[in-house]
């Protein structure tokens, strides 16, 4: 192995309280392909952005070829020759090729020879599988070509050390195979490739070192040839627990006769953009149980919860709630039928930040407090302050703008308007997602409250530990369909792990 | 948002025309002018004479309707331009209204014709409403053009089939038959339209500040996310509200034919509708302050009357004052959010 181009000493880099990254160390030589492998959150685009200069770390220090560097920002970076390849591709769909990539070199004279940066753009793209049409507006591209126009970018302004941040995630397997044999070309010229991903098979695919990270910590670095996709899977999800039970054993007999709240029918779903379709599902929630979803983000429980709130249509299957057939209803009807929907995002998903907290309590309350053309205030009130007080939430002033509460006070205030009527299904989607851990906590033990009262529960979510803790029982979710299903305490991070990165094929219990 | 009672909107709506009236004085003088006499040649003319007064409530009534035709609306988020059209549309339904039953007495012609006037309006407005809630058209944009569209229907009808035989000079319509005719009052131009604007600035604000309907409207304009998911049906709204602006604007124009013309005329409106949206937006969409926005506004273009015959400079120099005042109301509110 060569001397590293790029070392990273021991960085950290803390966002408010999440430890994004914790003491990393990482080192990246020329002519390898680097892969950081991890779930979300895991810290592998933070760590990407530092040495792009794009974010500042709060300690360690970065080497370039031996020398140590601080890079203040992505101009300081791309003159030592690093360039980074985002997710949201940086281009101008209105320009041509060619002028997306001028645009981006920096020694470009002020009058362009357009015939000197096409010849380029030409040698470059024959060489390492790149092949673009220069004069072709940018709009007018695959996904797949405009990623390549990103790299043609990089190449073209004379970086040797490219960041991949989920260059795959937006590709088509076809798309991603190419683009693996232009890491291949890449690699045998020389250049140094940082290949971001937390999907496996990528990796055993293309990677010839694998470095794991998990909760902005590195928890292994592998040579290819020393890597087994067990071994990964129990570096990204968790360690102690490889093969062992890590959910603790609950009741075995449901506390509720098995109503079904909720059945899905082989339902399938159409996406558009950058959804994802939901083929062929089956699933139910009974009264009383806690239903977890677990995926990788993008694997399509966002639009499953939006298909079981009413918010997309069916495209197939029949979707039943409490034995009728709800397939076309509408969000309201769903609503008003006891269907409760606790967001990640509160104050985007759930509630207007313009409007006091009486108003926001009212919304999406149905007919149940119309009072002619006006609203009973006082019956709403008194059922919101029950349900705080059930909810042993404080209640805030009625009159205050929603948007001067605290991001905590805002869910409260909406879990408790939505737990007023008690819900015959909650729909929770990624409900303790930015929450420090008392308040998940908290979230956690109403869910299972509610859920002892009769409710059923979808919980929608990317933490084992918290379907561990609360679900009766997990569906694994990959590309849109179900991978897989376990009961409670049957299963193990390990091999949910598996169905979560496509690694294995589906078996059930 | 602070209490916004009466006097402390006079104060400050005073002080801003105040400030705009002082910078206008420096441009009279400029141009060779007295702005003292010309000040004083205005308030002789308007304010201070029975006759310029009532001048100023007819002026006034299609402002306040057509502000209202923004401002309602504007609660969603929906931002309507097409005032103007949806005025000149509301004119032509109900003119149609009133061709249609000549014979019928006014107890039941002028609601009749007031309907048509204002589901004119409605559903010109609704066309855009309906695009924009199938997400295909910007509802900006596609109220804007119609705007130039519904001037032509009414020439098309004034030039063709409506035209009168009276004079083949001029092109409009005959006369409405009386009873179609709004009333009007105390021997001045103040007709009945007077008091539909007043009534509808007050639904308008019951509709958005005390009924549940405008807490949905209010929802969708804070978050639409937020309300689709919580099951206020979005798209419906967007529709109804923009139709319901539109018939305030049609309302607008209904009155300016029946009250004013008696017929149908091709120049119908000078741009009320587009004034209307200048009043909306720095009211902020707060009835009183439309109420006085309204009011303020009719004065300055009464002014670029009297203006022009005491002192023959022309009517478009009051553009220049509008211009002022919305400028100072920008910089009001630049530092103010500066402040924050």
């Amino acid at each position: 192995m060569n001397a590293p181009v790029v070392e990273v000493r021991s960085v950290s880099k803390r966002f408010g309280r999440v430890q994004a990254n914790d003491n990393v160390d990482l080192t990246l030589s020329a002519g390898e392909v680097h892969a950081l492998l991890g779930e979300n959150g895991a810290g592998k685009s933070t760590l990407a952005k530092i040495l792009y200069g794009y974010t500042r770390p709060d300690g360690g220090e970065i080497l370039l070829g031996g020398a140590r560097v601080e890079l203040h920002s992505p101009r300081d970076a791309r003159a030592h020759r690093i360039g980074m390849v985002f997710q949201n591709f940086m281009l101008i769909p209105a320009l041509s090729v060619l002028e997306n990539i001028a645009l981006f070199l920096s020694d470009l004279p002020a009058i362009i020879h357009p015939r000197d940066v096409e010849k380029r753009i030409r040698e470059f793209g024959e060489r390492f599988g790149l092949v673009v049409d220069a004069h072709a507006p940018v709009r007018q591209l695959s996904v797949g070509d405009r990623q390549k126009v990103e790299i043609l970018k990089l190449l073209l302004a004379d970086a040797r050390v490219l960041l991949f941040d989920e260059p795959t995630k937006v590709l088509a397997p076809h798309e991603a195979e190419a683009l693996f044999c232009v890491f291949d070309a890449l690699k045998a010229d020389g250049y140094a490739i940082l290949f971001i991903t937390h999907k496996l098979r990528e990796v055993i695919r293309c990677a010839d070192r694998i470095t794991v990270m998990r909760q902005g910590r590195v928890t292994a670095t592998f040579e290819k040839r020393d890597a087994d996709v067990d071994t990964l899977v129990e570096k990204m999800f968790g360690s102690a627990s490889h093969g062992a039970v890590i959910a603790p054993p609950g009741p075995q007999i449901p506390r509720y006769a098995r109503n079904d709240i909720l059945e899905l029918r082989n339902v399938s779903a159409n996406a558009t953009g950058s959804e994802t379709t939901l083929r062929d599902l089956n699933l139910n929630v009974h009264a009383g149980e806690i239903v977890g979803v677990a995926g990788v983000s993008g694997s399509g429980q966002k639009e499953l919860g939006d298909l079981i709130l009413g918010m997309r249509p069916l495209a197939r299957g029949t979707k039943l709630f409490c034995g009728e057939d709800a397939s076309s209803w509408s969000i309201a009807r769903l609503r008003e039928n006891g269907v409760a929907f606790i967001p990640e995002d509160p104050l985007g998903m759930a509630a207007v930040a313009g409007m006091p907290v009486r108003e926001n309590l009212s919304l999406g309350t149905g007919s149940r407090y119309h009072h002619h053309l006006d609203i009973d205030w006082r019956a709403l009130e008194s059922a919101m302050t029950a349900s705080f007080t059930a909810l042993e939430f404080p209640m805030p002033p009625l009159d205050r703008s929603v948007a001067t509460l605290s991001g905590g006070n805002v869910q409260r205030a909406v879990i408790a308007r939505e737990m007023a009527h008690s819900p015959k299904l909650i729909v929770a989607l990624y409900p303790t997602r930015g929450l420090d851990v008392r308040s998940a906590a908290s979230v956690r033990e109403l869910l299972r409250r509610a859920c002892d009262r009769g409710s059923g529960v979808l919980l929608i979510s990317e933490d084992l530990d918290e379907l561990a803790e609360v679900a009766d029982r997990v569906l694994v979710m990959f590309a849109g369909s179900i991978a897989g299903e376990f009961a409670r305490a049957r299963w193990t991070a390990d091999e949910v792990g598996h169905l979560m990165t496509g690694s294995t094929e589906v078996h059930l219990v | 948002m602070s209490e916004a009672t009466l006097p402390r909107l006079t104060v400050r709506y005073s002080a801003i025309g105040g400030a705009a009236l002082a910078m206008f004085a420096l441009i009279l003088l400029v141009a060779g002018k007295d702005p003292l006499k010309a000040y004083i040649d205005t308030f002789h003319y308007t304010l201070a004479n029975a006759y310029g007064f009532s001048e100023l409530l007819v002026r006034m009534t299609p402002l306040l309707l057509a502000a209202v035709a923004v401002a309602l609306p504007a609660r969603l988020g929906l931002i309507n331009v097409g005032g103007e059209g949806q005025l000149y549309m509301g004119a032509f339904a109900a003119s149609a209204a009133a061709f249609a039953m000549p014979q019928a007495p006014a107890w039941i012609l002028l609601p009749f014709v007031a309907l048509a006037g204002f589901a004119g309006g409605a559903l010109w407005a609704a066309v855009p409403g309906v695009l924009r809630a199938a997400h295909l058209v910007n509802e900006t944009i596609s109220t804007l053009l119609l705007n130039y569209v519904a001037p032509l229907v009414v020439s098309y009808f004034v030039f063709g089939p409506w035209r009168s035989t009276e004079s083949s000079a001029y092109p409009q319509s005959s006369q409405f038959p009386e009873a179609a005719l709004l009333p009007s009052y105390f021997n001045t131009r103040i007709h009945a339209g007077l008091f539909i604007a007043i009534v509808a600035l007050i639904l308008y604000w019951l509709l958005v500040e005390k009924t549940r309907w405008g807490i949905d409207m209010r929802a969708i304009g804070g978050n639409a996310e937020a309300a689709k998911r919580l099951g206020i049906p979005v798209s419906r709204w967007i529709v109804i509200a923009l139709a319901a602006g539109g018939g305030f604007a049609g309302l607008a124009g209904m009155g300016e034919a029946m009250g004013i013309a008696g017929r149908l005329r091709q120049g119908l409106s000078p741009g009320y509708g587009f004034t209307g949206f200048l009043i909306a937006w720095l009211a902020g969409g707060r009835p009183l302050a439309i109420l006085f926005m309204a009011f303020l506004f009719a004065v300055i273009t009464s002014a670029g009357d009297t203006l022009q015959i005491t002192q023959g400079v022309p009517y478009a120099v009051v553009n220049i004052l509008l211009a002022m005042i919305l400028f100072i109301v920008l910089a009001r509110q630049s530092a103010r959010r500066g402040a924050k």
